[in-house]
């Protein structure tokens, strides 16, 4: 593993400055059976930024995150880390939160330790951070009961304060409180709020404009599987140029040709 | 004298017609719970004619459980030896070998998949003697001295038991591994903590699959009696006992064999299931 | 805890049947001997006695007579006892066994159902009765496996002049089987069958069913014991299967098989020429 990636430390705390991209997508497309799911993406992402990625079913965002962390390989362009390919060793750099919870059948604090030893992490050291993750998320009383008799709310917490245990440098989180309740998104908002000020960089993919309001630096709209708008969230919810972000936003953007692999 | 004539006249002319009593009911068009009844009374009947009495069977059994027969203590203690090594040895070499066929991809894998699934039905008498030829005096391994000892029936068993471990561990890997495996490849977990994990996962249905090598190896009689020889004293099992007592035309001592037999096979299951734990923890399966 | 408590007699056996193989092996012989002479029960009497006399345990595969043999040409046994004389002195000539010795004989049987559909009532020709069942096309049942038993089933029927086989599936048929459970197909059947003596006084399922022909002098049923060849394999225990060998053939063992009894009927005849 090459050493010019130095790991951070935990509560390192990073100022919102755009230095060399973390992240480039050049020209990145990916199809499946003749048909296009995503095409001709240009993206840079600086480190500590929180990313918003925004658009209506099928517009190719769940394709955008799995492309970001080396899941899929683009069949266009490149996916360049800090100016070098993708490789296997960037995907340790970066955590994954998938929509429905992944919770191994054994207790909630086994499930952590679980990610933390595949992440190359043992002994004293994995079982601070599995404490801490589970405190994080505000469940230190459940430790020890089986993961899946958790409510949905619960075991996306879990899943989020275990991605965050791994010290990624970017967190990405797909769609992470689409189905919960109030009170779970909050704490999940939260949780994602503690990791931002230790330093990781944000990706979330979302379709609630409120929840985008909150989190994002910047937002990516993408629409039929290509970039329709990227700017600073400010202007893109608020003032948006593009008539998809427009239209979207007034609630009358709701087709999108079906595609693969996107919900 | 007479008498006795004509009561032996009645009961061959009966058990001729024995078939006929059985199955004279099915190809009537009805199926009245009333004819299910009337079938149960021509099945007693039956017993009446083939001179075999439910009664002698089950208190036979019971008999011989409860003054602790030597000879029965012999051939359950080996019977569960055999088989117990036996299913232990395919666990430790079908677990893993499973676990990888199911949680990684390879070329050929559909045809090593179908013949796994075929070699769970490898007759036992077949496999009984192509053990017996290996380990023949003239066989490749006779010097090994195997022949006839439990060592012998253990390797035919394992050899029986091996296929059903290793392809329902696949299987069930297999669908575990499509829930996990974007989860694994974005932790980058290497094969053998993705096997471990995997198995672990699996602990509960794996119960099951190994308790099927369990009934499998513990019925069978086919490759024991071969490569065994059905020793007195040295390699019967309960198996070979009952397909002894059989052919000596005991039918009812070898039908009570058989209900010990169960016996067993339930008591050593029902302790499997009390080791897999309650159903709490069964339901995050 | 308490599942690795019950986990444990799991393991013990497990590991005890790993281990059992490398325990103590006592003076053992294996004896390849033919399903009936095990089912009469001779070996159960005598083999104990054996034990206590020599210290040698003798271990004995029943099968038929036809894989007896087999297994003895495999070496895969120290000694062959079966009732197949010609087979026997066929295995000594090809230099699979040292020396054939007479040992002991009883007699073929002819059993039949109560109803008696060949007409042959309790006779003592078995050349007659033969030709009786096979003119009434009465139901015979034969071994047809190639056994001791079988091959003089069908000397029998050769001297009658008669070939049965054309008609095989129809009145006569075959089980393949041994004679127990041959003799469970006869019985339910109601067809005569050859049995020999020992195996039906001790069958246990003899319905209505009871002897029909003895005593013809061509039911003479000849047994012989044979030490399989330590040149002609490895691992033959000659030593000891010769010890058994010669104490079945001594006057003692010859007494002790005269004696064995079953329903107060001796089954056995020792007739080992000593010479």
């Amino acid at each position: 593993m090459p050493d010019s990636f130095p790991r951070k430390a935990d509560d390192k705390v990073i100022s919102g400055t755009f230095s060399a991209p973390l992240l480039e997508m050049r020209g990145v497309g990916l199809g499946s059976d003749g048909r296009r799911i995503i095409g001709g993406i240009d993206l840079k992402l600086a480190e500590g930024q929180r990313t918003v990625i925004m658009g209506a079913n099928g517009s190719g965002k769940t394709m955008l995150l799995r492309l970001i962390h080396g899941l899929e390989s683009p069949d266009e362009g490149n996916v360049l880390w800090r100016g070098q390919q993708l490789e296997r060793f960037a995907r340790d750099r970066q955590a994954l939160v998938f929509q429905k919870p992944v919770m191994l059948r054994r207790t909630v604090i086994a499930n952590i330790e679980f990610a933390l030893s595949a992440r190359g992490i043992t002994g004293r050291e994995k079982k601070r951070r599995a404490l801490d993750a589970l405190e994080m998320a505000h469940l230190s009383h459940l430790g020890l009961k089986p993961a899946r008799l958790l409510s949905g709310g619960e075991q996306q917490r879990v899943a989020v304060a275990r991605a965050i245990a791994c010290a990624p440098e970017i967190l990405l989180l797909d769609e992470p409180s689409a189905s919960l309740d109030p009170a779970s998104t909050a704490l999940i908002e939260e949780l994602i709020g503690q990791a931002h000020r230790r330093g990781v960089t944000i990706i979330l993919v979302t379709h609630d404009i409120g929840q985008a309001r909150r989190i994002a630096d910047r937002v990516v709209f993408l629409h039929a599987g290509s970039v329709a708008e990227d700017g600073p969230a400010s202007q893109v919810l608020e003032a948006p140029r593009s008539d998809a972000v427009k239209a979207w936003i007034s609630g009358r953007l709701y087709f999108d040709p079906p595609q693969k692999n996107d919900t | 004298m007479a008498e006795t004539e004509g009561i032996q006249k009645k009961t061959l002319s009966d058990r001729k017609n024995v078939c006929a009593i059985i199955f004279s009911g099915c190809n009537h068009p009805q199926n009245s719970s009333l004819d299910i009844v009337l079938k149960l009374c021509k099945f007693s009947r039956v017993q009446e004619i083939l001179h075999i009495s439910m009664g002698t069977i089950f208190s036979q059994a019971i008999q011989l459980i409860i003054t602790a027969d030597a000879a029965l203590l012999e051939i359950v203690a080996l019977s569960l030896r055999v088989t117990l090594t036996a299913v232990g040895l395919s666990c430790v070499i079908g677990l893993p070998i499973g676990a990888v066929l199911g949680a990684v991809s390879f070329p050929g894998r559909g045809l090593v998949n179908v013949t796994l699934n075929a070699l769970m039905g490898l007759p036992p008498v077949v496999v009984g003697l192509v053990v017996y030829l290996t380990l023949s005096n003239s066989g490749p391994l006779g010097v090994l001295q195997l022949l006839y000892t439990p060592t012998a029936m253990i390797i035919a068993q394992t050899i029986l038991v091996l296929p059903i471990v290793t392809a329902l561990t696949r299987q069930m890997v297999e669908d575990l591994n499509a829930e996990y495996a974007d989860h694994f490849s974005s932790l980058g977990v290497r094969l053998h903590q993705r096997v471990a994990a995997l198995i672990w996962d699996g602990r509960h249905r794996l119960m099951t699959t190994v308790l099927a090598g369990f009934g499998r190896a513990i019925a069978e009689v086919g490759a024991v009696m071969i490569v065994g020889g059905n020793i007195n004293h040295a390699t019967r099992v309960m198996t070979t006992a009952i397909a002894l007592e059989s052919s000596k035309g005991n039918l009812e001592l070898a039908l009570a064999l058989g209900v010990i037999l169960l016996l067993v096979a339930l008591i050593v299951n029902g302790l499997a299931m009390t080791i897999r734990g309650s159903t709490l923890r069964a339901a995050y399966a | 805890m308490m599942r690795i408590l019950k986990a444990l007699p799991f393991v013990a056996l497990f590991v005890f049947g790993l281990t059992a193989h490398a325990m103590a092996q006592d003076k053992f012989i294996i004896v390849q001997s033919t399903t009936s002479t095990q089912n009469s029960g001779l070996f159960d009497y005598l083999l104990p006695i054996f034990k206590e006399e020599t210290g040698i345990e003798v271990r004995v595969v029943a099968v038929g007579t036809g894989q007896a043999i087999r297994n003895a040409r495999n070496g895969d046994g120290d000694v062959l006892l079966v009732h197949s004389k010609e087979d026997e002195e066929a295995f000594v000539a090809e230099g699979f066994g040292v020396e054939r010795f007479d040992l002991m004989y009883n007699d073929f049987v002819i059993v039949g159902p109560a109803g008696d559909p060949a007409g042959i009532g309790q006779s003592d020709n078995v050349i007659d009765a033969l030709a009786r069942i096979s003119a009434a096309g009465a139901p015979f049942l034969s071994r047809g496996d190639d056994s001791g038993t079988n091959k003089a089933e069908l000397r029998l029927w050769d001297k009658a002049g008669l070939m049965p086989g054309a008609s095989t599936g129809q009145w006569y048929r075959e089980s393949g089987q041994g004679m127990g459970a041959t003799l469970n197909m006869a019985t339910q059947l109601g067809a005569y069958t050859l049995s020999d003596r020992a195996t039906w006084v001790a069958f246990g399922n003899k319905g209505d069913f009871a002897i029909r022909v003895e005593g013809d002098p061509a039911l003479f049923n000849q047994y012989g014991v044979t030490l399989v060849n330590p040149d002609r394999f490895a691992n033959i225990k000659a030593e000891l299967g010769q010890i058994f060998v010669n104490w079945l053939i001594s006057s003692h063992g010859q007494e002790l098989i005269g004696k064995f009894e079953v329903n107060g009927t001796a089954l056995f005849f020792p007739n080992a020429h000593r010479d």
